[in-house]
């Protein structure tokens, strides 16, 4: 593996089943009594967070801890970031500090990546404006894994499942992401939004395309439904959210139009009525609060894997 | 100092050799040399051995920032035409965009006379089309032209003229005085937030995608004004393979329109944003590898008249910083002859000759500049330039006269060297360094 994971496309499908299958060991430890691992005592994890992001945050604080790190949060509200502070010198002060491992949020895409350029530690990239997020997607990776294919699936991908993403692509993180690790796992992507919230050029992505939801549904195994924002509208991206969620929106009737073992996944946070229905958030179909257990071990995976912690007991590299 | 009076021996000029007398500011004798000599002597000159070496008439640009007034921790006149003569370059059109604004006869003037005073080229001021480059009312176009300045260039560069009706009239305003506008095509509204060439690199990379059509909309609509009304168009900047599509057939209909291309549109492409380093980050954006190979013909063909480099110098930490924050922009005038020759000479698209006409003939003419782009001859102003082209290829150094060091060139190994640069018979540059 890299030093760094800024990109989806910097994991080979070795590197990402390692990831997954290193994931689900630490799931199982996990459910042990006593969770906390002692693999990367004495090092140093920075939280790095330009944006707002509670639920992400937590999850990379909860996995770096889980392996005895050393946990720094760093907002950037309030901070010296806040009074004008550039990029370059929060990351040299980072460095100052000796950081191992530096978790970055930031609102300008390619953020991730400029700062691997000015620190020596790995940086891990946890949302850089609408390039990517590709945590997100190892996560999803493990979902649809599990789910789909049951337990005991170490070292095999996502060889000819069907999903379809569904929604905003255009400025979506995690769209691009799990583009480009379903499609190195095997999986046949397929986009579904309206022909605006798709980038120009998306013909030359490892997915196939179409403008028409309720044809798609019933060829998925997984459904992903994208958080839309309501300003896209004020954009003219959709001429209203009514007219979005009833389009592209995943309501019960639109449910029903799924094979019987399909799921339907979310990265959160929802806009419940706009491009989910609560019915379906809350059926028995939706991923949702396992993909929040699974960020943790996954990103303890990658904590694990970057900085080179001691071994793991039942974890064969 | 050097001296007034010089025999500069042996330099290629189109096909021959030549040598050439300098005496006081014009070229007092030119003579090609045969078996027994040019039978120019040397009496009281300082001679220079320009065996290898190619004369070009004094390179003219028609598209520079220099920064000063206001931005001075980025360029000053000073600097900035010392970047000038090291690239080659006689004269610059210095761009309006200043803090403050170039848009009253004070301010042109002002930079007219910082010009004269650094003495490394001719500066001539571009002013602004609207006050304050606001797009709202014309800035006082008549006083511009009439002050010492003698204005004839209009552009709110980094900014386009979007309204069609502020344009149409800013076009046939400066009709009176022989003026043309230099516009800046980029609608506003399809570029809002736009940070890349929309494309396979921007999908992918996450950036706001800055669409072709958003330059080539304003390049038709203003074709089609400036035939109606019959007044010189010039289009900044061209980046886009259907930009020369529409300037292509506006000229086939005899129309008074003029384009330009960098140095950079005409060898960069923007898969090199893929590390998102800003110092790839330029108005308009860097293209793909189609629309450079197509900027390149239409250089070659004739269809774009000239190169400008858009030198557009920012301090480091205007580009030390996320891609979104970065300022837009690339310096370009040390390295743009040497650039030309990489993607125009050595490809074959363009002889020396062709090199001359693009970079110093056809640019002083857009620009209406007296005493500069005339080819070498007898009576000439001695505004000249002596390029090696036979210089083993170098990696670009960032430093260099400029203050500013954002070069997208840095450690690119291009061919070829500045050697001498005179203007007036005055050499500012000598061996490739400043002479004062």
């Amino acid at each position: 593996m890299k030093r760094h994971l800024i990109s989806a496309a910097d994991l080979s499908r070795d590197d990402a089943l390692l990831i997954l299958d290193t994931a689900e060991e630490l799931g199982r430890i996990a459910d042990r009594p006593i969770k906390k691992l002692p693999t990367l005592r004495g090092r140093t994890v920075v939280n790095l967070f330009f944006e707002d992001s509670t639920r992400t945050r937590i999850s990379f604080e909860a996995a770096a801890k889980r392996l005895s790190a050393d946990v720094i949060n760093f907002s950037a509200k309030g901070s010296s970031v806040a009074k004008g502070e550039s990029l370059k010198d929060t990351a040299l002060t980072l460095e100052a500090m000796g950081a191992d491992a530096v978790v970055i949020r930031h609102g300008a895409s390619g953020a991730a990546h400029r700062l691997a350029g000015w620190v020596r530690g790995s940086v891990v990239n946890a949302g850089d404006g609408t390039h990517e997020h590709p945590t997100q997607a190892l996560l999803d990776a493990v979902t649809i894994r599990r789910r789909l294919r049951g337990p005991g699936q170490d070292g095999r991908g996502l060889d000819g499942v069907r999903v379809t993403i569904v929604g905003d692509v255009l400025h979506s993180r995690v769209a691009r992401s799990n583009v480009l690790l379903l499609s190195t796992l095997g999986a046949q992507v397929t986009l579904a939004a309206p022909p605006t919230l798709l980038p120009l050029a998306v013909g030359s992505w490892p997915c196939s395309v179409s403008y028409d939801l309720d044809s798609e549904l019933p060829k998925s195994d997984v459904v992903m439904m994208l958080r839309v924002q309501r300003e896209r509208m004020n954009d003219s991206y959709f001429p209203s959210v009514r007219e979005y969620s009833r389009r592209y929106g995943l309501d019960a009737t639109r449910m029903a139009l799924l094979p019987e073992h399909a799921i339907v996944m979310h990265p959160g946070p929802m806009n419940r009525g706009v491009e989910i229905a609560a019915d379906v958030a809350d059926s028995p179909r939706s991923t949702i609060v396992e993909q929040v257990a699974n960020g943790v071990t996954v990103r303890m995976a990658v904590l694990y894997l970057l900085l080179g912690g001691a071994e793991l007991p039942g974890v064969s590299q | 100092m050097t001296t007034s009076k010089w025999l500069i021996r042996g330099a290629t000029i189109d096909d021959g050799q030549a040598d050439i007398l300098i005496d006081g500011s014009l070229i007092t004798g030119i003579a090609e040399i045969t078996g027994a000599g040019s039978g120019l002597t040397a009496r009281g000159a300082q001679e220079l051995d320009a065996s290898g070496l190619i004369a070009l008439p004094g390179l003219v640009d028609l598209h520079t920032h220099l920064r000063e007034p206001g931005r001075e921790d980025a360029e000053t006149v000073e600097t900035g035409t010392a970047a000038a003569a090291l690239g080659g370059f006689t004269a610059v059109h210095a761009m309006a965009n200043t803090e403050p604004v170039a848009d009253t006869a004070g301010v042109v003037e002002q930079v007219w006379r910082l010009g004269r005073a650094a003495g490394h080229a001719d500066v001539q001021p571009v002013g602004a089309v609207t006050s304050g480059l606001a797009g709202r009312q014309l800035a006082e176009l008549g006083a511009m032209a009439d002050s010492a300045a003698r204005v004839r260039v209009f552009s709110d560069d980094g900014q386009c003229v979007a309204d069609p009706l502020l344009m149409r009239r800013a076009l046939e305003y400066v009709k009176a005085f022989d003026g043309v506008i230099a516009q800046h095509a980029q609608d506003p509204r399809l570029t809002e937030g736009a940070q890349l060439n929309e494309g396979e690199m921007s999908g992918r990379l996450g950036l706001a995608g800055w669409p072709a059509v958003a330059e080539e909309g304003i390049v038709a609509r203003d074709c089609l004004l400036a035939a109606h009304v019959g007044s010189a168009l010039h289009i900044c900047h061209v980046s886009t393979a259907g930009s020369v599509e529409i300037i292509r057939w506006a000229k086939s209909k005899g129309w008074p329109v003029t384009a330009e291309v960098t140095p950079h549109h005409l060898l960069l492409t923007d898969e090199l944003a893929v590390g998102y380093d800003p110092v790839y980050k330029v108005n308009p954006p860097l293209r793909t590898a189609a629309d450079v190979a197509e900027l390149r013909r239409a250089l070659a063909d004739g269809t774009i008249d000239c190169v400008a480099t858009d030198h557009a110098p920012h301090p480091v930490e205007a580009k030390e910083t996320e891609w979104a924050e970065a300022a837009f922009g690339m310096t370009g005038l040390e390295t743009a002859l040497r650039v030309v020759h990489k993607a125009m000479v050595e490809t074959g698209l363009l002889d020396w000759r062709g090199v001359a006409d693009r970079m110093s003939v056809r640019p002083a003419r857009i620009g209406r500049l007296a005493g500069h782009g005339i080819p070498l001859s007898q009576g000439a102003p001695a505004n000249l330039t002596l390029y090696d082209p036979a210089a083993p290829a170098e990696p670009v150094s960032p430093r260099g006269a400029s203050k500013s060091r954002n070069t997208p060139f840095a450690g690119m190994e291009l061919p070829g060297r500045v050697v001498a640069t005179f203007l007036r018979g005055t050499a500012t540059a000598l061996d490739g360094k400043l002479t004062s």
